[in-house]
């Protein structure tokens, strides 16, 4: 495991961010930083699959220049996958903020607790 | 290619657009749309399962012009059929069920809002059925989500919210952990295709290459799926999201969105993995451990609760349980229960939610059990349903749950080592709390009352209802009484499985 750790800092720096983000998003109160935990834990797998993608030395993969050799260029599909994640990770993005958003209007605060206690005082 | 092999994906696709065109139509014609939709596609799904049992092989269908490793696919094989087709009777049920609440919870101008974010949720539960392609799963597993989320907050008030806030959260951590998961398999196997990524799978296990991270995947997928299916420790979430939503929703929510999840569980065990390979690792006996956990707390926590709704969502969480024991058995009858008790328990639990409903509306609104007493006699349709759905629930032989309770027992006295002994015993337990709960409240409803200011009603008042009522006890007794040719089917499914 030692030295596989250090050729594959990308990925041992992705796996700490997406515990960095998990943790925020399961233990925050305020919603805001929730969602903000959200996007660095999806960003971190973001950043695990181009690192997976990426072969030294190559160039994206679009072609310039008339090459089409496969050698020139990096592995496309986990940027593909990437860019499907990141249309997910903002259309769930956008749905919380609008939730988040209805809540506040509503309870003028952003703290789930509170919003918790001031629902069990209205007794519905 | 015979052309019904084209079903899976025309279903997918006409619940897709039907959805999207729901925007632009008025809320009458929007239920119209998607009442023959979802109709439609219980139709070709029954053509399919058909024509499926009598080649007696699953297909494989190209989605575009692209062979096996680069091409999207789609799979549908009898299992798949079959669950396409309850998914669509028991979304009509639930539809037709509570319609007539919509109206009275729901704005009038948003009613075809929610028809569009129920045919989303019919794609994405039947792309999620019948998709060969890991990273198609997972972009499903998030529509399924987010249209779910929609149908929980469609009725606005401060509650739904809430739940909606708190079943997003953690959902989100779930499809985190999936996603992540599905990373580590892509970049172990190096495809993104069921099969595919199997026979490298194997060859990885053969050459006992990578096993760690194997098996890190492999939690990870599994935790993220238990998550989104509130699998016990998982559950916080539920009871708001089921007890306070309208109740098709509800009856929704609980019968098919989370048994879409443990539906993708059981094919990525059995398609991705592999089943010996899963046996061999030890998940399959933390799955097992927080099945039993959770038939047994969520009895608990639905016997403390005095609101109907919410004790129905708390029994879920057992029923949940008792579909995880059966996967974590690690026995093939295990899995053969579980599939059984999908089926069985959504049938049983959106009739239990379209009765309550019944129920809470001749007793002023009200959910508390306090105010249902009597409750039995004044809208007498519900009363029958709720005590079927209740029976069925507790397992009396004639109702579906007695099967699934025989099927789960069978399997597990043939499991040789020590879980067949902690699964009779926690079996046995969570039937005598299961009729705890849900007898006390048969009891209730038919304690009569001196005098009551609620109205009664009788079934000419509600045809519609009572016929969707009568829909959901046949089904029951159908599962109940007739379970050896859907049992054998289950079995047939899970062998093309692998």
């Amino acid at each position: 495991m030692g030295p596989n750790l250090f050729i594959n800092y990308g990925e041992a720096v992705s796996a700490i961010l997406f515990c960095i983000g998990f943790t925020n998003l399961l233990l925050q109160n305020n919603l805001i930083k929730k969602i903000i935990g959200l996007n660095i834990m999806d960003s971190a797998i973001y950043l695990f699959l181009a690192e997976k993608g990426y072969i030294a030395g190559r160039v994206a993969p679009i072609v310039v220049d008339g090459v089409t050799s496969t050698e020139a260029y990096i592995n496309p599909i986990p940027s593909g996958l990437v860019l499907t994640g990141i249309v997910v990770s903002v259309s769930v993005t956008a749905l919380m903020l609008s939730l988040t958003i209805r809540l506040y209007m509503r309870y003028h605060t952003l703290d789930l607790d509170e919003i918790s206690t001031l629902l069990k005082k209205e007794g519905k | 290619m015979n052309f019904i092999c084209n079903f899976p994906f025309f279903s997918i696709l006409l619940s897709l657009f039907s959805g999207t065109i729901c925007s632009v139509l008025p809320g009458k014609a929007a239920k119209i749309v998607n009442r023959v939709v979802i109709a439609v596609i219980g139709v070709m799904s029954a053509v399919l399962l058909l024509y499926l049992l009598s080649t007696g092989e699953s297909f494989i269908y190209w989605m575009g012009h692209f062979p096996a490793p680069w091409g999207n696919e789609i799979r549908a094989g009898v299992l798949e059929a079959g669950m396409a087709l309850f998914f669509c009777i028991i979304m009509y049920l639930s539809m037709a069920g509570g319609a007539h609440k919509l109206f009275g919870e729901v704005v009038a101008t948003k009613h075809n809002l929610y028809y569009i974010l129920v045919n989303l949720l019919l794609s994405s539960l039947l792309a999620l059925v019948y998709t060969n392609d890991m990273f198609t799963a997972y972009v499903f597993v998030e529509i399924n989500t987010i249209s779910a989320c929609g149908l929980i907050m469609i009725r606005q008030v401060g509650r739904t919210i809430v739940a909606a806030v708190r079943y997003m959260i953690m959902s989100l951590l779930g499809s985190g952990l999936l996603l992540f998961g599905l990373c580590i398999m892509y970049d172990l196997t190096g495809h993104l295709l069921m099969s595919n990524i199997k026979e490298s799978v194997n060859l990885l296990v053969a050459n006992g290459e990578y096993q760690i991270p194997l098996i890190v995947s492999i939690a990870l997928m599994c935790i993220g799926l238990c998550i989104k299916s509130a699998l016990f420790p998982f559950h916080a979430w539920l009871p708001d999201a089921y007890g306070y939503s309208t109740v098709s929703s509800a009856a929704i929510l609980s019968s098919l969105v989370s048994k879409g999840y443990i539906f993708l569980l059981i094919k990525i065990i059995y398609r991705v993995i592999g089943f010996d390979i899963f046996d061999n690792t030890r998940i399959i006996d933390v799955l097992f451990v927080f099945g039993l956990m959770g038939m047994i707390f969520g009895s608990l926590s639905a016997i403390k609760e005095n609101d109907i709704r919410r004790m129905i969502a708390f029994s879920s969480v057992a029923q949940i349980g008792y579909i995880y024991m059966g996967i974590g058995m690690g026995t093939q009858l295990g899995m053969v229960a579980s599939v059984f008790h999908i089926l069985s328990h959504a049938a049983t639990k959106s009739l239990l939610f379209i009765a309550a409903i019944g129920l809470t509306d001749v007793s002023g609104g009200s959910r508390k059990f306090i105010e249902l007493t009597g409750s039995g006699y004044r809208n007498k349709w519900a009363g029958v349903a709720f005590t079927v759905g209740s029976l069925s629930m507790v397992g009396v032989p004639l109702f579906s749950g007695f099967i699934s309770k025989l099927l789960f027992s069978q399997a597990a006295v043939q499991i040789a080592d020590d879980k067949m002994l902690a699964a009779l015993i926690v079996l046995g337990i969570s039937t005598v709390l299961n009729a705890i709960y849900f007898m006390k409240t048969v009891i209730r409803i038919y304690t009569p009352v001196e005098e009551t200011s609620y109205p009664s009603v009788t079934i000419w008042d509600r045809i519609p209802y009572a016929v969707v009522l009568v829909f959901f006890i046949v089904l029951n007794v159908l599962l109940g009484v007739s379970s050896q040719p859907i049992v054998d089917m289950i079995g047939q499914g899970l062998s093309m499985f692998s």
